[in-house]
Formats: structure tokens, sequence, C-alpha cells
């Protein structure tokens, strides 16, 4: 029965991070960039919807809207300000611009939030009024399973699933994947690349809140720095899944944080981030573009 | 047009290696002079430091052309092996510059060790998964380190490996009078600190010297011209994966002995100052200073190191002034109408290698 | 024409976020060496006083009380009659060793007299090497662990150190809950949570206390502890001994909340600030139990507290009242051995190291708090128990 709450745990935690994998993954797959600042979004649109709840006293689903609206906005800004100047730049020139929108947001967010950590208002809290557990009992109450949970387990399928079939049949869609296979064709036919690549970030932003809500709900602390650790791995659980791949990206994140659980509750507390990476390197040198990622060979 | 090319990278190399024994000059009269001011001289180690960090991870990535995103961890066994080959051979080499020159050669040792251990899978990738992967390394270098009891005792060396999270130093079983060199989470507390700023000129000097003499060598040419076509390398016949291995290894070693120098600068030392923050750092000085140009790698470091110190009369806004200018550089030094401007005070063969 | 648009747009961004947070700044004021409202009138002698924390990063909530509880300090003393009075600057060392040792330097570029820092470990550490070779006069205030002091005699500390807390927990466990089955969570990769750890484990073994479980954290995998407390469910514990900070305590206390496993939670002083955390439940915390030297809710303590919450806007935790100690340890110091502020840093040292222990101080983190040569302090850490939100004694 403690495999079953482990593999939960996992489960959840994994939900999160695909949610930002997902995030991580369009923008790659369109920019061919590694959006190093996403992380940071996800701390503003937790900020944003912890000030909502707390200091406007709206509802949480309220607060989730206008954090992604915020992010939104944020995403476009970033990528029309720092970004877009450097579209015929060197990738590793944006890498470093990233690196520093990051630097940007975490600071700015440390000036007008303070350091202080905050305790963040779950959209479903651990216990309701009652001081009964918002969670699902199975087994008589052998295993429980949090509703927060569920509905980060819920989200994490119905976005993915959205995403799939946003790129697959709708014009915008098209667009997009049409961008990512060959910038320079896509103008020709006609693709305005630049608002393309917008979108992008606006959805990547947006997903981006969405993930903050959800892990702020989850593990509900939220400081300036909450955001950085969890983009890493989302950035890991992409490139394991096979970056660009909206499926690879979601299987990436679902099995890092299942890994990640097990690995705490079985081999070592101490070294469950060295065990992630490892399965990590292990399964690119078996499948070098990752788990669904497709392998182009390099043609002369 | 060959002959006249290899002139260019000689004067070049030369001004290099002259333009780091001036400011070493110039720095160390001044700091005899006593005219330099506390803060800058206490930077004088780290600057170095970081320079040979920033030239030697140019190495891999400005000539070898692959994204590491964990070379913090190289630098992080390099100080941990230094500090334990230090602190241990201190009755053995009782002079300082031979014991720091000993635990600097253990510390690249040791990161050479790891770079192969590390470089025989990564290298078998391409592009952001094997940037991905040197994070990882990075990551897991930091983690086991923090697991990792060390200590020294009249009997030599006791090592032990914290794996359950329940070993303390009692544990590595020490005589009386024996010193814990490395205490898990608590890092290195007490080292004996022997770094001196003439130590972190010579290491810089020697990592210009190896880098550029590989560079020009037969070898380094063919890791660029892996670099710039590897099917074409491959097809002339260039073993791919020793070069790669070559210029990736060496670039750890460096790393490392620049790690066991800045390890022994300090007192106390945590193996999270070399996380995924500190690779990226080194990252910015070789990407600002310029893809495979070490001169500009030097003065990114030195200049990014001393930037947010100057930034302190900014107060809470410093590192928020630090974003900002990051960013504005790297906008500026990629902007088309300014790269034009600076194109005409070039030499013109310069602008013809960008129109083709 | 579109570059020079995007020029002034960025301008426009930078100035409009400057003064943005400049007019946030007005409310709260923040530390840091910009504003000087510290400086003192002319009369008296005029120490230059100096705090080192990580003012921005990860750990920006501890260095900033530092600097916000010494702020408070220096300006109560410049304020009042006193003959001794403090000119006060702070800087950042983002919880880095290298830069904490810049920061030391840039004071000492100042013409730092004494000071009262740096504030975590790892950073103290590193200056405390270099402040006794330089014979710089250095008062921690919240730095806990023996190796700061140790080897240098002109290194103080204000807060208990690691071995003292987690012997005096596992002596408070062995007295008053025996029977305990005990699971541990602590942060591996925080040398002030291990260290409380290894000296709390072996008294523990040596008072027989029966520790069934140890389960760690990094800072990298801070986010989820359902693992670790599922498993201390699993093994039996009906004690959990958490010597980590209230943050990463207070998603402990929510996922336990949230898994109805309810054993005695058990703090250190790092516990302190859980319940004044912006946004927590704090019922999630009745019945933990910490040994802390500082409580904001005692009755004793208010006026401190409350000129904090008029000041800076938040409750002041024990770091902001370790550092207020420290400046008027320090005072008290100075007074002790006669200095003068045109004494040099080392002569002033050399003239505050004999003093230190013969002195005897009560403030707000304890009474009757007496050094020994070697730098450590001794008071007596209390033992609370939280009910209805607020401490009581057991």
């Amino acid at each position: 029965m403690e495999f079953l709450s482990y593999l939960i745990s996992g489960i959840s935690l994994g939900s999160v991070y695909a949610i930002i994998a997902l995030g991580y993954t369009m923008v790659y797959g369109i920019a061919k960039m590694l959006n190093f600042a996403h992380g940071d979004v996800i701390m503003v649109g937790g900020y944003i919807s912890f000030c909502a709840v707390s200091y406007l006293g709206l509802p949480g689903w309220l607060a989730l809207i206008l954090a992604m609206a915020v992010c939104t906005v944020l995403g476009i800004v970033i990528e029309g300000l720092a970004y877009k100047p450097l579209r015929s730049a060197p990738s590793l020139a944006v890498l470093i611009t990233a690196i520093g929108v990051s630097y940007f947001l975490q600071n700015t967010a440390l000036l007008i939030w303070k350091a202080a950590p905050k305790v963040y208002p779950s959209l479903i809290p651990a216990t309701n009024a009652q001081g009964e557990v918002n969670a699902l009992q199975l087994f008589h109450g052998q295993l429980s399973i949090s509703y927060i949970s569920l509905l980060t387990m819920a989200s994490c399928v119905v976005i993915m699933i959205a995403l799939t079939l946003f790129t697959g049949k709708t014009k915008m869609g098209k667009a997009m994947r049409a961008c990512s296979e060959d910038k320079g064709a896509a103008q020709l036919m006609g693709i305005n690349v630049n608002a393309t690549i917008s979108t992008t970030f606006a959805i990547g932003s947006a997903l981006a809140a969405v993930a903050g809500v959800l892990l702020c709900s989850s593990y509900p602390t939220l400081q300036p720095t909450t955001g950085s650790m969890p983009g890493i791995k989302a950035f890991t659980a992409a490139v394991f899944g096979g970056i660009g791949s909206i499926p690879g990206a979601f299987l990436g994140g679902l099995l890092l944080g299942i890994i990640e659980a097990l690995a705490k509750a079985y081999i070592s507390t101490n070294l469950a981030n060295t065990i992630v990476f490892a399965v990590l390197i292990i399964v690119l040198l078996v499948k070098p573009a990752g788990l669904l990622g497709k392998y182009v060979p390099e043609k002369v | 047009m060959k002959k006249l090319s290899i002139k260019q990278h000689t004067r070049t190399d030369f001004l290099t290696y002259l333009g780091v024994i001036i400011a070493f000059a110039v720095m160390s009269f001044l700091s005899s002079n006593g005219s330099l001011s506390r803060s800058l001289t206490g930077q004088l180690v780290p600057i170095c430091c970081y320079m040979s960090m920033a030239v030697s991870l140019n190495l891999t990535v400005g000539i070898l052309g692959e994204l590491s995103l964990g070379h913090a961890g190289f630098m992080s066994v390099g100080a941990f092996s230094g500090v334990v080959a230090a602190m241990s051979l201190q009755t053995v080499i009782p002079s300082a510059p031979l014991r720091l020159a000993a635990a600097m050669v253990i510390g690249a040792a040791a990161a050479a060790i790891a770079g192969i251990i590390v470089g025989t899978p990564v290298l078998r990738l391409r592009g952001d998964y094997l940037a991905i992967v040197t994070l990882a390394f990075g990551e897991i270098i930091k983690d086991l380190i923090n697991c990792l009891l060390v200590g020294y005792d009249a009997n030599g060396l006791h090592v032990a490996f914290n794996l359950t999270g329940s070993k303390t130093v009692a544990d590595l079983g020490m005589q009386e009078g024996g010193i814990a060199i490395i205490k898990g989470a608590q890092g290195a507390t007490g080292t004996t600190i022997i770094s001196s700023f003439t130590a972190g000129f010579l290491l810089v000097m020697v990592t210009l010297f190896v880098v550029l003499n590989l560079k020009h060598s037969r070898a380094g040419r063919a890791i660029m011209a892996l670099r710039d076509n590897a099917i074409a390398a491959e097809s002339v016949g260039i073993n791919l994966t020793k070069y790669k291995m070559m210029a990736f290894v060496t670039s750890a070693a460096l790393a490392g002995a620049a790690g066991a120098l800045y390890g022994l600068n300090f007192s106390s030392l945590q193996a999270t100052k070399f996380n995924f923050n500190t690779s990226i750092l080194i990252l910015v000085f070789v990407v600002l200073g310029g893809l495979g140009n070490l001169w500009g790698s030097l003065i990114a470091a030195a200049a990014l190191t001393v930037l947010p110190e100057l930034l302190r009369a900014f107060s809470d806004y410093r590192m928020l002034v630090y974003a900002i200018v990051l960013i504005l550089v790297m906008l500026a030094t990629n902007n088309p109408t300014l790269k034009t401007f600076f194109s005409r005070f070039k030499p013109r063969k310069h602008v013809r290698k960008e129109a083709v | 024409m579109k570059k020079k648009l995007f020029a002034l747009m960025m301008t426009l961004v930078m100035v409009a976020g400057l003064t943005a947070c400049g007019g946030g700044k007005e409310e709260s004021p923040a530390p840091g060496n910009a504003e000087q409202p510290s400086a003192p009138s002319a009369e008296g002698a005029v120490f230059k006083l100096g705090t080192i924390g990580p003012l921005t990063g990860d750990a920006a909530i501890y260095g900033q009380a530092v600097a916000n509880g010494a702020k408070i300090a220096v300006d109560e003393i410049n304020a009042s009659d006193s003959a001794v009075k403090f000119e006060l600057q702070s800087e950042d060392d983002i919880n880095d060793g290298e830069t904490s040792i810049n920061a030391y330097n840039n004071l000492m570029d100042w013409g730092m007299q004494v000071m009262v820092g740096p504030t975590t470990t790892g950073p103290s550490v590193a200056v405390a090497a270099q402040a006794g070779s330089d014979r710089t006069f250095m008062l921690t205030p919240s730095a806990s662990s023996a190796d700061v002091t140790a080897g240098k005699d002109n290194v103080f500390q204000v807060c208990f150190t690691d071995p003292n807390q987690g012997v005096s927990s596992a002596d408070y466990m062995a007295e008053n809950m025996a029977d305990a089955k005990i699971a541990v969570i602590y942060r591996n990769d925080d040398s002030y949570s291990q260290g409380i750890r290894d000296t709390f484990v072996a008294e523990a073994g040596a008072k027989g206390l029966d520790v069934v479980y140890e389960g760690t954290f990094t800072n990298d995998t801070a986010t989820d502890f359902s693992v670790q407390l599922t498993a201390a469910q699993a093994a039996g514990a009906n004690t959990v001994f958490m010597p980590i900070y209230y943050q990463p305590a207070s998603v402990i206390l929510t996922q336990a909340a949230a898994m109805n496993y309810a054993p005695t939670f058990f703090g250190v002083d790092g516990m302190d600030g859980i319940l004044t955390l912006e946004g927590f439940d704090t019922s999630l915390a009745e019945g933990l139990m910490l040994l802390t030297p500082f409580s904001a809710t005692l009755e004793e303590n208010k006026s401190f507290v409350e000129a904090y919450e008029a000041q800076f806007g938040v409750t002041p935790n024990q770091f902001a009242a370790d550092a207020y100690d420290g400046v008027y340890i320090m005072k008290a110091a100075l007074e002790a051995a006669g200095c003068t502020s045109d004494m040099s840093s080392t002569d002033i040292c050399e003239a505050l190291v004999p003093v230190m222990p013969t002195l005897t101080y009560s403030g707000l983190t304890g009474k009757d708090m007496t050094w020994s040569v070697n730098g450590e302090v001794s008071k007596a850490p209390t033992a609370f128990v939280i009910k209805d939100g607020l401490y009581v004694t057991p």
C-alpha cells in the first residue's frame, strides 16, 4: 500500500513537471531556444494569483485566469523586448539573454514581494472547514489521494490533449509546426513567423501560470526563487521525453516525478536528484533524442 | 594568405600573453603599493580562477563547439580534491607554494578523471541533449560531494559515503588528533588558505598556453574541423571520439586546477557553491567574450566578476541592475547596426569573412 | 527606426521599473547602504558597524532580518543619550562565501571598526578566517556552527551553537517524551540542519531514544515531502524532529495534515517564524514543539516587535532578534572596554577580546548570556508548544 501512495506522490509531482515541460517544449519546438526564464514566469504566476486571492479576495478560479492573463502579457513582452531582436543571433546569445531575464524576474519579484516566503492559499485546501481531509479515501482510508493531486493530474491530461489537438488541427497550430520545421520556407508560404513565435510564447507563458498555481497549491510555499528548480526539472523532463514533442513532455514529466518519488522511498533521500539525472543520462544514451523525440540524422 | 593568417594568430596570442603579464604586473605593483582597495585585492584570486574557468570552458564551447552546462562540476571536483590533498600533505610538504602546486595538479588530475567518466557517454550525444547531460552530471557531482565525508589522521585518509543520511564524521573512525576535511553538507571548513595571486597568474598563463597550443596544433585543427562539420571531418579520417575527448578532458583538467586554487582561497567551501548557477555564470563569460576568443573570455570574466561588487552602491537593486546590464550587453553585441559600426574598425579580412 | 524605438522602450521600462520599485520602498524601507538614516548625530563616539547577510537570493529572508534588526537597534541607540553611537552599513553576500569575503572587504574599505555578521554559517566560516587574521572583531548574530568560532579568539556568537541545540533537543525528549519513536527529517545540503541532526542523533543514541526513520531533502528537492512523511508513518514514528527552517516545515505540516498523519512535530530555533508566515494556517501548527531562544509573541519582546513591524511591515524572526541583541552586546562590550571611535579596528579588537568573557547580557534572545573564551554563548533555550496560535510553555 505504501508503494501505491509513493507512486501517487510521484504522479502528482510529475504532473506539475509535465505541465511546465509542456510550456518548455512548445517554445523550444518553435523558437529553438532554451527559455531559462520559463521557471520564473511560473513564480510570477504564483505571486499574481496569491495577491489576487489574499489581497483582492478573488475566488481561486478567477485568480487563475488573472494569473494566466498577466503571464501571457509578460511572455509576449519578454519575447518582444529581449528575444525578438536576437532572432538572427547565435542560439547561445539568446540563451544568455534568457538567463538575464530570469535574474531580472527573480530580483524584481524580490523587490516587489520581499524575501519572506508566503504560504500559498491552495485552490483546494488540505482540510475542509470541518477539519476533514480533502482527499479521496481508498481501501478503507489506507490510501488517500488529495483532491488537489487529482485536479493536477486531470489538468495535466487535459492540457496535453488540448495542445496536441491545437498543434495538429488548427491553422495557427499548423503554422507553428511549419515554423518549427523551417522558418524560411514557412515565411515564403505566407506564414507570419514573428506573430507565430509570439503566440507560442503567449501560450507557453499561460501554461506557466497554470503550472504556477498548481505547483503552489500542491506544495504551498512561494518565494522569488520558487520557480528555478522546478524549471530545471521540467527542462530535464522535456529533454527526457524528446524535446519539441508534446506527448514526450507529458511522459517525461510523469516519469521524472515517479522516479524521484520512488528513489526517495526505496534508495536514498539524499540521492533522489542524482538518481533522476542518472536515469536521464541512461535513457539518452539508448535513445539520443529522448523517449518520443524524432532522431533526425544529419544530412550532408 | 595562409602565411598571413598564421602571423595574425601569433600576434593575437602574443598580445594576449602580454596583456595578462602587464595586468599582473600592474596589479601586483598597485597592491604592494597599498593603493588597491581591499575589496579588489580580495577578488584577485577568484578573478584568476574565473578567467581560467572561462578559457577552459571556451575550449569546450568555442573550439569544440559543444554546449556544456556543468563546467562548475569539474571545478567542484578539483576544489575538493585539491583541499583534501593540501590538508593531508601538510606534514609531507611544509612549503605552502609547493603544496598549492601539488594540490592544483591533484585537482586537475581528479577533474580529468571525472572528465573521462563524464565525457565517455556525453560526447556521443549532440546539441541540446549533450547540454542537458552535462547539466545532469554537474548536479550529480554536487549531490555526491554533499554526501562525502573525508578525514585525515596518522593512518592516512578516511573516506565515507553518507548514502542513507545517517553517517557522520564520527563514523570515519579516525584516531585522536585527526582532522575532518570534508564534512558532507558542511563542506570543507577550516581549510588553511594557501592560494596567492601569483599562483593565480601562473594558472591563467598555463591555461592560456595549453589552450592556445592545443588550438593551433594539428589536434586543434582536427577539433575545429569536427566543430564545423563533423561528417566531413570524419570522412577525411579524423577520429571523432579521440579528438572530442581530448578537448573535453583538457578542459575539465584545467577547470580542476582552477577549482583547487579557488578551494584553497577560502577557509569554508560547500558543494552547493558549484551549482547550476555557477556553470551558467562561466558560460556567460564565454559567450560575452566571444566563442573561441580567449582574450575576450579573460576580459569578460574579470569584468563580470568585478561588476556585482561595483554595483554595491545600488544596494537592493544590485542584482537587478546586473540582470539589466547582462540583457542590454547581449542585445547590443548582437545588434546588426552596431556590428557593422564596429566592423569598420577591424581589418578588412574580417569584413570579407562575414560577407561569405 | 525599430531599434531606436526598442531602445527607447527598454529605457522606459527600466525607468518605470525603478520608479515603481522606489515607490514601494517608501512604505517599507529595506536594508542597504543607499539610505543612511542610521547616521548618528555628532555628539558621542561614533563607531562604524558593519553587517553582512544575504539580501538577495534564496536565503534573503535571513540576511534582511539581520540587517533590519541591526538597524532598529542602531536607531534606538543613536536616539538615546548613550555615549557609544553607531554608523551602520549592511552588505549583501547572497549566502555565498566568496561574495561574503568581498562584502567584508568592502566594509573594511569603508572603515568598519566592528562587525555584527555574517548571517549564515558557510559564509561566516570564510569571513571568520579572514577576520581572525586581520584582527577584526566579529560577532555573528546567527551563524550557529562550531566551525565559525573554532580556532579564532576574536569571533563570538549570539545564537546557540548547533551541537548545543541538538543535545538540548535530545535531552528534552529523553526527559519528557521518553517512549517517543522519532523520525528525523532534515536538509542534507545545509550545514545548519546537518549540524543539529548529527549531534541530535548522537545524543539520542546515548540517551536511549528510539530513532526509527531518517529522511533528508535538499534545496533542489524541497517541494515534495509526502514520500518522507509516508515512510515516517510506515516506520511507526509518533514524533517528527525537524531541525530545519520554518518554510519547508510549513510545507511538511500541510502535507502531513493532507495525509491525516498527526505525530508530535518538534523543531529548533529555525522553526520560529512559522506562526507569522504570511498565509499560513496556524491551526496546522497546533501542538508543534520547539526549542527557541526568541518568540515574537512574548510580552517582554513587545516593544521590539512593534517597532520592527511598524518599520518593515513584517513580524521579526529570531534572526532579527539576534542581530538586535548583537548590536546591544557590541555596545556593552565597547563601553566595558572603554573604546573610543578613533581607535583602529585591530585596536578595538584587542580591547574587546578580553572583555567578552567577562560580559553578562540579557536581551531578546536570552537572559544572562555569557561567553566562553572560545566565543560560544551560554544561554538556556526555552521549550515552547504552540496552542491556539501562540507559544506557551508546556
